[in-house]
């Protein structure tokens, strides 16, 4: 009876205020799903360091703890913070390079139907190519420090912003370009008031990915050229030699935080930029 | 065209007396061997206000598209007296990341006016469609009608002489529909252009127009016109007069007849 009470009572209350309880719950899955997931693998993470700490490899695995005592250890936190920065300049460097060249490309195939023909085929060349392959050679041709390293950077991060802003380019409504040609405009100006407007958020979304990518161009970069400012890579590379556990452990968890870091600032970007009127979700 | 021959017997500049926009037994075949239209004639001149009714897909849109310059009739001549031609499409086609000011200035700034002059002229029909207080608000805020007044408001910018409307109320809900008839009849009869004016819909053909033309299916023909004897400016009542149904019957009857 109580029970049947209660529910009559949840129900009405659900019928009365539909919107306000469901939004509370779905705002407290978004952060507590995350949260559980965390301390799971935090715990599953434990679990392996205990193995692999019977079977004598400790380096292998180090615990969690010996990792973040490790991060924030005398010297070897102004370490990481000088290689943060050798390679959070050397992936902005090479995405600011991948921007001007990328939306330059795009710009120009948005010109012609031939002028596109002629030159996506290598859009989605540079797209298919092991650019790791090419490494190697990068570095015979332009030496193993910054110079290298931004190249690799752009190369990796290139694709996505000539792709988007190809996208974005082209999708501007047919009506819309009537009425700018209605007027009698140049192509420049169809282009400036129109096309690149009506582009800005795809190429935000193209920006987003690039960036990521150029956090991984930088780092790989960093592994196959020593010389110069060391970068995260570099630390990496180093570390792993000398099984360095938990400073190669704290390494990679940099390395990962600048790339998460740098897809969310740029994601922010985008929302600051165009979310004015261009909803992204 | 040619203006020069003098008329003295009319105490006005002969240009008055010429059609603002002459279709001469225009054609338009597409690449793909589409016939669109064949053998238009139709004239459109000052104060008035033409209609062409015709089922989707019967080339009413290639009409204006070759009236407006977007397209090239294959054959025949069209003239137009004047360069201050607005076209108002289907959609809005308002740019999502201008607020509703600089959506209304936009043509004028393409035609390189200076911001104070096309900002004046904005607000003057933003005033005019009925939008003020909507000036800093964005496409994706307004409703779909706030929108065609916008659209509107922009075309006002430029002056124009002759308004080419592409089924501008097509995409509209029934009571908003009317209520923007309503306000195109009155702008009609207070600024003095001309229009051509492409819909499928017969009631909203003879309400709005001096004069309304029947158009076939495919290749699109003229087949019948019907000049509409109300006076401008017209009550929104007379839509349900007597006489206002009978036209109305008439056209729809002319408009079955061509495609059956």
């Amino acid at each position: 009876m109580a029970a049947t009470t209660i529910e009559g009572v949840t129900a009405e209350a659900r019928a009365v205020t539909p919107v306000a309880p469901r939004r509370r719950k779905r705002s407290t899955i978004s952060w507590l799903g995350p949260v559980v997931v965390f301390f799971l693998m935090v715990g599953l993470w434990y679990a392996l360091a205990y193995y692999y700490a019977q079977r004598g490899l400790p380096y292998f695995v180090p615990y969690p703890h010996q990792v973040v005592e490790a991060m924030f250890s005398e010297g070897e936190f102004q370490v990481l913070m000088t290689a943060l920065l050798h390679s959070t300049e050397v992936a902005m460097t090479g995405l600011a390079i991948a921007i001007v060249i990328g939306v330059t490309w795009a710009v120009l195939m948005a010109q012609a139907t031939w002028i596109e023909r002629s030159l996506f085929p290598y859009a989605v060349v540079l797209q298919c190519i092991p650019i790791l392959a090419l490494v190697p050679l990068i570095g015979i041709l332009f030496g193993y420090n910054f110079q290298a390293r931004v190249i690799v950077t752009v190369l990796i991060a290139l694709f996505p912003l000539v792709a988007m802003t190809l996208f974005g380019l082209q999708s501007v409504a047919k009506q819309q370009r009537e009425l700018f040609q209605l007027q009698g405009v140049s192509r420049a100006t169809m282009l400036v008031k129109l096309q690149f407007p009506a582009a800005l958020p795809s190429i935000f979304v193209g920006l987003r990915t690039s960036a990521g990518l150029a956090v991984v161009g930088a780092v790989v970069g960093d592994q196959f050229f020593q010389r110069g400012n060391p970068g995260l890579g570099v630390l990496i590379q180093l570390y792993a030699n000398r099984l360095q556990g938990p400073d190669l452990y704290a390494a990679i968890i940099v390395a990962s935080l600048l790339g998460v870091t740098v897809f969310v600032v740029f994601g922010q970007l985008g929302k600051l930029a165009v979310g004015r009127w261009y909803d992204f979700s | 065209m040619s203006t020069t021959t003098p008329t003295p017997t009319v105490g006005r500049p002969h240009t008055e007396a010429l059609p603002l926009l002459g279709f001469e037994d225009v054609a338009m075949t597409f690449p793909g061997g589409t016939v669109a239209l064949s053998g238009v004639d139709l004239t459109v001149g000052r104060g008035e206000f033409v209609s062409v009714v015709g089922p989707s897909g019967c080339g009413k849109s290639t009409l204006l598209r070759i009236a407006s310059g977007l397209e090239t009739a294959s054959t025949g001549t069209v003239t137009l007296a004047t360069d201050h031609i607005a076209y108002v499409f289907q959609d809005a086609t308002l740019l999502p990341w201008r607020n509703v000011l600089g959506n209304v200035e936009l043509l004028a700034e393409l035609k390189g006016r200076g911001p104070k002059i096309r900002r004046e002229k904005a607000r003057e029909a933003i005033r005019l469609v009925g939008l003020e207080g909507f000036e800093k608000h964005l496409p994706k805020q307004l409703s779909g009608g706030m929108k065609m007044r916008a659209s509107l408001a922009r075309s006002f910018t430029l002056d124009p002489e002759l308004f080419l409307f592409d089924e501008p109320f097509g995409a509209l809900d029934e009571i908003t529909r009317g209520r923007l008839q309503d306000e195109l009849l009155k702008l009609f009869s207070e600024q003095h252009f001309a229009g051509l004016f492409i819909t499928h819909s017969v009631a909203e053909a003879v309400y709005l127009s001096t004069k309304v033309v029947v158009m076939s299916g495919r290749p699109g023909r003229l087949v019948e016109s019907f000049d509409i004897p109300f006076p401008m400016p017209r009550d929104p009542d007379i839509r349900y007069s007597p006489e206002f149904t009978e036209v109305v019957g008439q056209v729809s009857h002319a408009l079955k007849e061509a495609h059956s």
